[in-house]
């Protein structure tokens, strides 16, 4: 790794190490330097930096609620803005529990995407109308209660 | 102790206004502050959305607990028992809350 200024350069060992520990967060230092066949120190200097420098950024368990008996349901919203007011709502929204990601997007007009979480399908309309249609600036919301999930990546691949 | 009608015919804060869904979590973007407001919107939202609040009882509760108006609140759960839907509930809750709020504008004139 090397570090430019403000901008951080990783080498090739470095993208390695991040692929396994993304596939795996538990690998141990002696694993990791067994398998890209270098040394234990040597992966460990390259995780401390990556750490400190913030690339990498948390280790966090995947956790299968509905194995766990955790009734929830996801929804995807579409929030149609004043494009005045966008940035202000989206940042409204952050603060929010229940919403899980967020982001903006454009096709024919601005809009706000974001995933929500909720127990029920009443608590997930009353969270909508009594917290998210009052905010000035939403023009209209389209929702979708998510029914399957086909594929769920909890990281984004290093192509 | 009597509720003067001003109460039931008061603007409420946006945060208590009545925001009208199609279905869960589907805005509309029309709402309501006040009852006089509410009268308008039922001629202009989306018949899904009369449809969908009628009969999730969310109109009775908005009425009753945020404007305070038992009476209008009971004339709609009848309106709701009696199962209408379409056009005819958009006409038949324009008439019942027109009357509703006809009576609480007389009831503000001075009397003579």
């Amino acid at each position: 790794m090397k570090i430019k200024g403000q901008r951080v350069a990783l080498d090739d060992l470095d993208w390695q190490i991040l692929r396994l520990l993304q596939e795996n967060a538990k690998l141990t230092y002696t694993e990791i330097g067994n398998k890209l066949d270098m040394a234990h120190s040597t992966v460990y200097d390259r995780i401390q930096r990556m750490e400190e420098h913030g690339i990498i950024k948390k280790y966090r368990a995947v956790v299968d609620l509905e194995k766990a008996g955790l009734q929830q349901i996801m929804a995807l919203m579409t929030i149609y803005t004043e494009p005045k007011e966008s940035e202000h709502i989206a940042n409204k929204l952050a603060k929010f529990s229940e919403v899980l990601e967020l982001s903006s997007s454009f096709s024919e007009e601005l809009v706000i995407n974001a995933k929500v979480v909720s127990q029920d399908q009443p608590k997930l309309h009353a969270f909508i109308a009594h917290s998210i249609a009052p905010l000035p600036g939403v023009l209209r919301i389209r929702t979708s209660i998510i029914t399957k999930k086909y594929k769920e990546e909890t990281s984004q691949p290093l192509l | 102790m009597t509720v003067s009608p001003s109460r039931f015919l008061r603007n409420v804060l946006r945060e208590e206004a009545f925001y009208f869904f199609t279905s869960i979590g589907n805005y509309t973007g029309q709402s309501a502050s006040s009852l006089d407001e509410f009268l308008l919107k039922i001629k202009e939202v989306n018949i899904k959305s009369l449809e969908f609040h009628l009969y999730r009882e969310d109109f009775e509760k908005w009425i009753a607990q945020t404007l305070g108006d038992a009476k209008l609140a009971e004339d709609i759960k009848g309106l709701r028992n009696l199962k209408v839907v379409g056009n005819a509930l958009r006409d038949r809750l324009y008439f019942v809350v027109s009357r509703r709020l006809k009576d609480l504008k007389s009831m503000l004139q001075p009397s003579k």
